[in-house]
C-alpha cells in the first residue's frame, strides 16, 4: 500500500511536535490534513457540516472546505451508495455513519456493492471509500446507539476493517484509511472520543499501518488481545495485574480484517495464554476467529484454552444495565485467572 | 398499454405513422436517423435471441431476455452523448451493444466466467447491478462528482418498475432532487417484476412519484423509439444547461419471461401478450421506414444479414470464452493484496498444483 499521509513536507512544516489532544480532535485534524493534501477527499454524512457531526469530529471542516463537506439527506444506504458513485468518478469519499446501529440500512451497499465491485470488475474498479463508524457502548445511550457490529464486516471479503483505540492511532490510521485504495470500515470508540494524549500530528504514517497489530505493553504471563474501546480496559487490567505480581502483555489489534496473524501468534507463543476482550457478543464474534487462529498456529505453545470476554448473547441492554453487560476489569481479570490456572 | 394521449409522448403510432406536429420542435426526423435506430434494434433483438438459444443449449447458466424493450434501450442510449455515463440494471443488453460492449463481454457474466467483463471507463457504461436499484445511488454519487468537476456530461440511471419499490430507488430520486444532480432516471416499465405485475408495485404513476420528489418527469411510449429518443435528448440537454434532474418512464413490455428460469405462462395470459405483440417496437419502425420510403429491400436484407453475422459471432465467441481463474479473484479482492490474502492464495495454488 502506498500511503502518503503526513508525508508532504510543506504541509507538515512546523509539525512533528507532540500536542496534547483528544481522540476526537485527532480525528478532526486527520480529516483536515487529508482534505488539504488531496482535493478529491470529500466528506458525506448526516449533520456533519454546520453542526460538525453529533460528536463534532468534522467540526470546522465545512467552513474551510465548503461543498466538500456534504450534509446528506437522512439516508444511510444513500450515503454509501453515492460514495460508491463518487469513488467511481475519481473522488475519495469519507462517510460518517452517525451511530453504529444506523449502519444496517446501508448494509447491502457495503457488503454487496462496495466490498465486491473491485473483484466483480476483475480489478478494473477501485473504491477508495472510508466509512467512519462511532462504535460501542458505555456512554449511557438509548437503543441502537451502542452496537458492536464489526463481525458482519470482517466476514465480508473486499473490506478492510480497522479500529483505533487512542488519539495517535486515531489520527494516523484515519489518514492511512483515506489514502488506501480499498474500502475501509473505520471504527471510532465513542466512549474514548474525549480521552486525551500526546499526539504527533505530523508523524509519517507507516505504509502498512492498516495491517499491523501493536503491542502496547510488554508482558510474559498472559496476552490480552483487545481493540477499539477495550484497549484502555486491557491496559488497566495489566496495571492492576502487575500489582498482583502478574505480567500481562496487551496487544492492540488495530486491524480487525485482515488480522495481523504474525504479531498475534508471536505474542501468543511467547506467553502461552491468551484472553480476547471485545464488546461484541462472544457468539461468532471476532474473538472466535482469534481463538481459532491462535489454536491453529500456536497449539503446542498454548498452556491453556483461549478465553473470550465480551458481550453476552443478548441484545444490547438498556443503558442502566450496560455496566453489567460490558467487559470490565473484574471480568478481564477473572479470565486471566482462568487461563493462568496451572 | 401506451397510447398517444397527452400524458404519454408518442411520435409514431402502431401503424408507423409519424405525428409530424408533435415531432416538430422535438427532433428532426430523418431517414438516416431512423435507419440507424432500426438497425440497432434488429441487431439487439437478434443478439438476445441467440443468447436465449445458447442458454437452452447449456452454454449460459442464465439469460435475462430483453425482447420487446429494444425501442426503450436504443432510443435512450442513442440520444445521449458518448461521455454521458450510463448505470444499467441487468437487462440493458441492447443498450450495452449500442455503447460498443462486445457480445462476449455481455455474455461472460451469464456464462459464469466473470461478474462483469467490460471496462466501464471505455464505454462509459457501468457493469450490471443485480441487486435492484443499487445502481441508482451509484449514479447519483457519480453525478455529484460530475458536478464537482464542472463537467456538462449527464448521468443516466436505468431501472425498472419492480426496482421502483426498493428503498434505494426512492433515496436516489430524493437525493438527486435535493442536490440538483445532473442525472436522468430512466425507468423501463415493462409491466412485470418476474411474476408480480406493476399494479402491485405502486398505487400512483411513477411519474407522479418522481414529480413529488421534485424531479422533472415525463412518460413516453417505450415502444416508440423516436419518442424515447426525443424525450431523452431534450431532457439531457436541459440538464446539461443546468436544469433540475429528470425522470423518464418508458412504458414498454417484456415479451419473454423475466429470465430463462421462469415460465410467463404461469402468471400472465395470452391476450395480454398478443396485444403487445401487435405493438412490436421493431415492426413499428419498419413500417415507418417503408411508408416514408426511407429504406428499400436491400437495406432490410443487409440489416438482416448483419444480424445473422452478429449471431454467428456471438455463438463462436461465447464458446471460446476463457475459463476464469480463482487466483485472479484473490488478486482482485483488494487493491493491494494483504499478507493474509496472499498467504491464502498461495495455499490454494500450492494445493491445486499438488494434483498436477
Amino acid at each position: 500500500m502506498t500511503v502518503t499521509a503526513g508525508a508532504a513536507p510543506a504541509r507538515n512544516a512546523g509539525r512533528g511536535k507532540a500536542t496534547r489532544t483528544t481522540l476526537g480532535r485527532a480525528l478532526n485534524e486527520g480529516l483536515r490534513q487529508a482534505m488539504r493534501d488531496d482535493d478529491r477527499v470529500v466528506l458525506l454524512g448526516e449533520d456533519i457540516a454546520s453542526l460538525g457531526g453529533v460528536f463534532r469530529v468534522t467540526d470546522g471542516l465545512a467552513a474551510e472546505f465548503g461543498d466538500r463537506v456534504v450534509d446528506t439527506p437522512l439516508a444511510e444506504s444513500g450515503i454509501i451508495g453515492t460514495a460508491i458513485g463518487l469513488a467511481l468518478r475519481g473522488y475519495r469519499p469519507v462517510c460518517e455513519i452517525q451511530f453504529d446501529g444506523f449502519v444496517y440500512p446501508a448494509f447491502d451497499q457495503i457488503v454487496s456493492q462496495l466490498a465486491k465491485m473491485r473483484a466483480r470488475s476483475r480489478g478494473l474498479l477501485s473504491l477508495p471509500v472510508t466509512i467512519r463508524i462511532p462504535v460501542g457502548g458505555g456512554i449511557g445511550a438509548v437503543e441502537h446507539h451502542s452496537e458492536s457490529n464489526e463481525a458482519y464486516f470482517c466476514h465480508t471479503a473486499g473490506l478492510r476493517v480497522v479500529a483505533c483505540s487512542h488519539p495517535q492511532d486515531a489520527h494516523d490510521m484515519l489518514r492511512a484509511a483515506i489514502a488506501c485504495d480499498d474500502p475501509v470500515i473505520f471504527y471510532e470508540p465513542k466512549r474514548r472520543y474525549w480521552d486525551k494524549a500526546e499526539v504527533d500530528l505530523g508523524r509519517p504514517v507507516d505504509s502498512d499501518t492498516l495491517e499491523r497489530a501493536h503491542v502496547l505493553r510488554e508482558g510474559t504471563d498472559v496476552t490480552v488481545v483487545a481493540y477499539g474501546p477495550t484497549v484502555a480496559l486491557a491496559l488497566n487490567a495489566a496495571e492492576v495485574a502487575a500489582s498482583e505480581g502478574r505480567s500481562l502483555e496487551v496487544l492492540d489489534l488495530r486491524s480487525l480484517s485482515p488480522l495481523d496473524t504474525t504479531e498475534l501468534c508471536r505474542s501468543a507463543a511467547k506467553t502461552g495464554r491468551v484472553v480476547v476482550v471485545h464488546e461484541a457478543p462472544v457468539n461468532v464474534g471476532l474473538g472466535a476467529e482469534i481463538a481459532a487462529t491462535v489454536m491453529r498456529h500456536c497449539f503446542y505453545d498454548l498452556r491453556a484454552p483461549v478465553e473470550r470476554v465480551g458481550g453476552y448473547n443478548i441484545p444490547y441492554p438498556p443503558a442502566r444495565a450496560e455496566d453489567d453487560y460490558l467487559p470490565d476489569l473484574d471480568r478481564v481479570l477473572d479470565a486471566v485467572d482462568r487461563v493462568s490456572a496451572p | 398499454m401506451s397510447s398517444g394521449t397527452d400524458d404519454v409522448l408518442q411520435l409514431v403510432d402502431l401503424s408507423g405513422n409519424l405525428n409530424e406536429q408533435r415531432a416538430a420542435g422535438l427532433l428532426d426526423v430523418t431517414g438516416q436517423l431512423v435507419r440507424g435506430l432500426y438497425r440497432d434494434m434488429v441487431l439487439g433483438r437478434r443478439f438476445d435471441q441467440e443468447a436465449y438459444s445458447l442458454q437452452r443449449q447449456g452454454e449460459l447458466g442464465l439469460w435475462l431476455m430483453s425482447l420487446g424493450q429494444e425501442a426503450a434501450q436504443v432510443g435512450s442510449i442513442r440520444a445521449l452523448r458518448a461521455d454521458d455515463r450510463v448505470f444499467p440494471s441487468y437487462r440493458e443488453h441492447v443498450a450495452a451493444l449500442c455503447r460498443g460492449v462486445s457480445p462476449t463481454e455481455l455474455l461472460s457474466q451469464w456464462r459464469g466466467t466473470s461478474h462483469g467483463a467490460w471496462d466501464p471507463e471505455r464505454y462509459h457504461f457501468h457493469i450490471y447491478s443485480l441487486v435492484l436499484a443499487t445502481q441508482t445511488l451509484h449514479a447519483v454519487g457519480y453525478a455529484m462528482g460530475v458536478r464537482y468537476d464542472r463537467s456538462d456530461s449527464v448521468v443516466f440511471a436505468c431501472f425498472g418498475d419492480g426496482a421502483s419499490s426498493q428503498g434505494d430507488a426512492n433515496e436516489a430520486l430524493n437525493w438527486a432532487a435535493v442536490t440538483s444532480a445532473p442525472i436522468v432516471f430512466f425507468c423501463q416499465n415493462n409491466g412485470w417484476a418476474i411474476s408480480t405485475p406493476a399494479s402491485k408495485q405502486y398505487a400512483r404513476p411513477l411519474r407522479a412519484r418522481a414529480q413529488g420528489f421534485g424531479l422533472d418527469a415525463v412518460s413516453v411510449d417505450g415502444n416508440d423509439v423516436l419518442a424515447v429518443y426525443a424525450a431523452t435528448r431534450s431532457m439531457a440537454e436541459r440538464i446539461r444547461a443546468g436544469g433540475a434532474p429528470g425522470f423518464i418512464e418508458a412504458h414498454t413490455y417484456r415479451m419473454s419471461g423475466h429470465s430463462t428460469s421462469d415460465d410467463p405462462k404461469r402468471y400472465r395470459d395470452n391476450d395480454e401478450l398478443a396485444r403487445w405483440q401487435a405493438n412490436d417496437p421493431v415492426e413499428r419502425v419498419r413500417l415507418l421506414l417503408k411508408a416514408r420510403d426511407w429504406a428499400d429491400e436491400d437495406y432490410f436484407a443487409t440489416v438482416a444479414a448483419d444480424a445473422e453475422e452478429l449471431a454467428e459471432r456471438t455463438r463462436q465467441e461465447c464458446r471460446a470464452l476463457p475459463e476464469p481463474s480463482l487466483s485472479d479473484t484473490f488478486r482482485t479482492t483488494l487493491h493491494e493484496e494483504t499478507v493474509a490474502l496472499r498467504r491464502e492464495r498461495e495455499g490454494y495454488e500450492t494445493f491445486k498444483e499438488s494434483f498436477l
